[in-house]
């Protein structure tokens, strides 16, 4: 197992690199010029663009520029931005906002999808089964954006129940109707993961072994079935969190929520290229940490995996 | 009437299935005493696994219904009484071993916490008491090394092994009645015959009734006390061992006895029964076994045969059995 995930961790120099340096190269190899309109109407002046050019090292050869960058990178300095703050502090005051906004909405994930899950694979053919099936499909097919304003209208404007908007400190409760709507794409396809693989799992031959031992038919699924089903259910839970940790461009947008995904998308707009390398070389360092994660999770709820 | 152990009396299952009703069994009888062991023979959907998963009532209900009969446990019907009741039988008194041990352990529970779960679920033991247990039955069912394996996955077991947990997790509180569907059959002939006897041993030092399900004519003959034969849902013969061998009044069981093989007859064409197993969903009339039958008559396609009694303990369910045991 530890050597396992020392294998993991050094898999993860390669890609690291690789990836930042894309992102890299594809930021500054962009046609347009990142000054304009960075002084207002007027034309920058020379000086100020000769300065920038020698602070973000624009006249050397791309390689170059990339191992000037990474150096930096490696001694924790994420640079600056044309504006002067530094990329670290404002990567600094996003990902918590993102990292809260995710975790409500994984636990949203967890908690009413898979119990629909359930619900829905022990009532083959009845009522919830049907609701479930037909609401999860709804949710599917409708883009993000539209439950978005469909959610901050009734519940955040008409009925109050929650703030429509998210305010500069994303308090839980804020972030709690933004939750709803970022999760509920998985929370559908978790909701059908889970029933299926229940309604399979019931049939197997382990969970007549575990009814002929004169269990309760509770204790038959609950700890029979449900721990096997929940294994695909797992790894597809992980890997959505590692995906809300990127920052949500669009429920962030409608809720105007100060998070990651934002700042990526405003960055972009404005050709802050410093920023959006450092944004990017986060988000891929988290998520492949929370693969890693994940990875060994599945090791721990499925025996027959084994890291060695 | 003499109490048995376990009394199945004229028992009718059937499924509803999209395709049509299939009688999967059509008036089913035998009895079981405590020490004794009764071998229940045919080929596949002849019927015999679905008459055990009635009796632990573990039958996928639906599709399955049961239209008739009872089965008397101790002079009690299993199928009347509630739940609750049914439940505290299932798995402590009336046990039962399945055929493909890797797929009817849990994958992701170790076999000390599955058999341990007998004794938390009915004897109220803590996980601890019920791992010590645990150990001691691996023992007794002769699992080198127990003590470490106990923490052990199914999947790191051998075959033989694995199925040596399922019996151990099957006898592990003392049942009366131990049904075995086909436990050897996944395994290779070795290792079946080391099953068997352990299975023979177990059940002479607990004086367990058991039934054992298989298709394996060889593997009958050493353990068990009396046959019966299933065609078709039906109980077409039943006699004890040694008469069901030397005077098969059946010619469905004659059938059987002739194609196995036989150190005597080597260099011989090897005997088989003509056609196939008839369709449950389409029962042939009369006699069920008629298209297949050698000896067939008029009589066969038109009139189900009674179950006629050939000898003490002897019974068989053909119009010419006279005829049939003359040979």
């Amino acid at each position: 197992m530890g050597r396992y995930t020392i294998r993991r961790l050094l898999q993860m120099i390669p890609v690291v690199i690789g990836t930042t340096f894309i992102i890299y190269a594809m930021v500054w190899a962009l046609p347009g010029d990142p000054f304009v309109g960075k002084c207002g109407d007027r034309p920058c002046p020379a000086s100020y663009i000769a300065e920038m050019r020698a602070k973000f090292n624009l006249d050397d050869s791309l390689p170059v520029q990339y191992g000037k960058y990474l150096w930096n990178l490696l001694q924790g300095n994420f640079g600056e931005s044309f504006s002067g703050r530094t990329v670290w502090s404002e990567i600094a005051q996003a990902f918590p906002v993102t990292f809260r906004l995710a975790l409500i909405a994984i636990i949203i994930e967890i908690v009413i999808g898979i119990s629909a899950g359930v619900l829905a694979a022990l009532n083959r053919g009845g009522f919830w089964d049907n609701l479930i099936l037909v609401s999860t499909l709804i949710v599917i097919s409708i883009p993000v954006f539209v439950i978005g304003f469909l959610a901050q209208f009734t519940f955040g404007i008409k009925l109050a129940w929650f703030p429509p908007t998210v305010g500069p400190n994303a308090t839980i409760y804020e972030l709690i109707l933004p939750a709803f709507v970022l999760a509920s794409l998985s929370l559908a396809y978790v909701a059908r993961l889970m029933r299926g693989n229940l309604a399979e799992n019931l049939r197997a031959d382990y969970v007549r072994t575990a009814t002929s031992k004169g269990l309760s038919r509770r204790r038959v699924i609950g700890r029979h079935a449900v721990r096997n089903s929940l294994i695909p259910v797992v790894t597809f839970i992980g890997a959505d969190f590692g995906a809300l940790l990127g920052g949500a461009i669009v429920t962030e947008g409608i809720f105007n929520i100060r998070g990651i995904g934002g700042l990526l998308y405003l960055s972009i707009r404005t050709r802050e290229g410093a920023t959006v390398v450092g944004v990017v070389t986060v988000l891929v360092l988290v998520f492949l940490l929370v693969n890693l994660l994940v990875d060994i999770l599945y090791g721990a709820i499925d025996p027959r995996i084994r890291y060695e | 009437m003499s109490e048995h152990l376990l009394d199945v009396d004229d028992l009718y299952v059937e499924f509803r299935t999209r395709d049509g009703v299939a009688e999967a069994i059509n008036g089913v009888s035998y009895t079981l005493d405590a020490g004794e062991t009764l071998a229940v023979l045919g080929e596949s959907g002849s019927g015999k696994s679905v008459t055990a998963q009635t009796i632990m009532g573990i039958l996928d209900m639906p599709p399955g219904f049961i239209t008739g009969g009872r089965i008397l446990y101790n002079g009690k019907d299993l199928l009347t009484m509630p739940e609750s009741e049914r439940q505290k039988i299932r798995g402590a008194e009336i046990a039962m071993i399945f055929q493909d041990s890797l797929s009817a352990l849990n994958p992701v529970f170790t076999v000390g916490d599955q058999i341990a779960e007998m004794f938390q679920v009915h004897r109220g033991m803590s996980k601890k008491e019920g791992m010590a247990k645990a150990v001691d039955l691996m023992e007794q069912v002769r699992i080198p090394g127990a003590k470490e394996r106990v923490k052990d996955y199914p999947h790191q077991f051998s075959g033989g092994m694995r199925q040596r947990i399922m019996i151990a997790m099957a006898i592990s509180l003392d049942p009366k009645v131990l049904i075995a569907d086909e436990p050897t059959t996944a395994l290779d002939v070795t290792v079946q015959a080391q099953i068997m006897d352990l299975l023979q041993d177990l059940q002479r030092e607990r004086n367990m009734g058991m039934i054992l399900i298989t298709h394996d004519l060889g593997v009958v003959a050493g353990v068990a006390d009396k046959i019966a034969v299933m065609y078709a849902g039906r109980i077409v013969e039943s006699a004890n061992v040694w008469d069901l061998y030397a005077k098969p009044a059946h010619p469905y069981t004659q059938g059987l006895l002739d194609s196995m093989p036989r150190v005597d007859s080597k260099g011989e064409e090897l005997y088989a029964i003509k056609g196939l197993p008839p369709s449950l969903l389409a029962l042939p009339p009369g006699c069920n076994f008629n298209p297949r039958c050698p000896h067939r008559r008029d009589k066969c396609v038109h009139e189900v045969p009674p179950t006629e009694e050939v000898a003490e303990d002897h019974t068989a369910a053909c119009f010419f059995w006279k005829e049939v045991a003359r040979g």
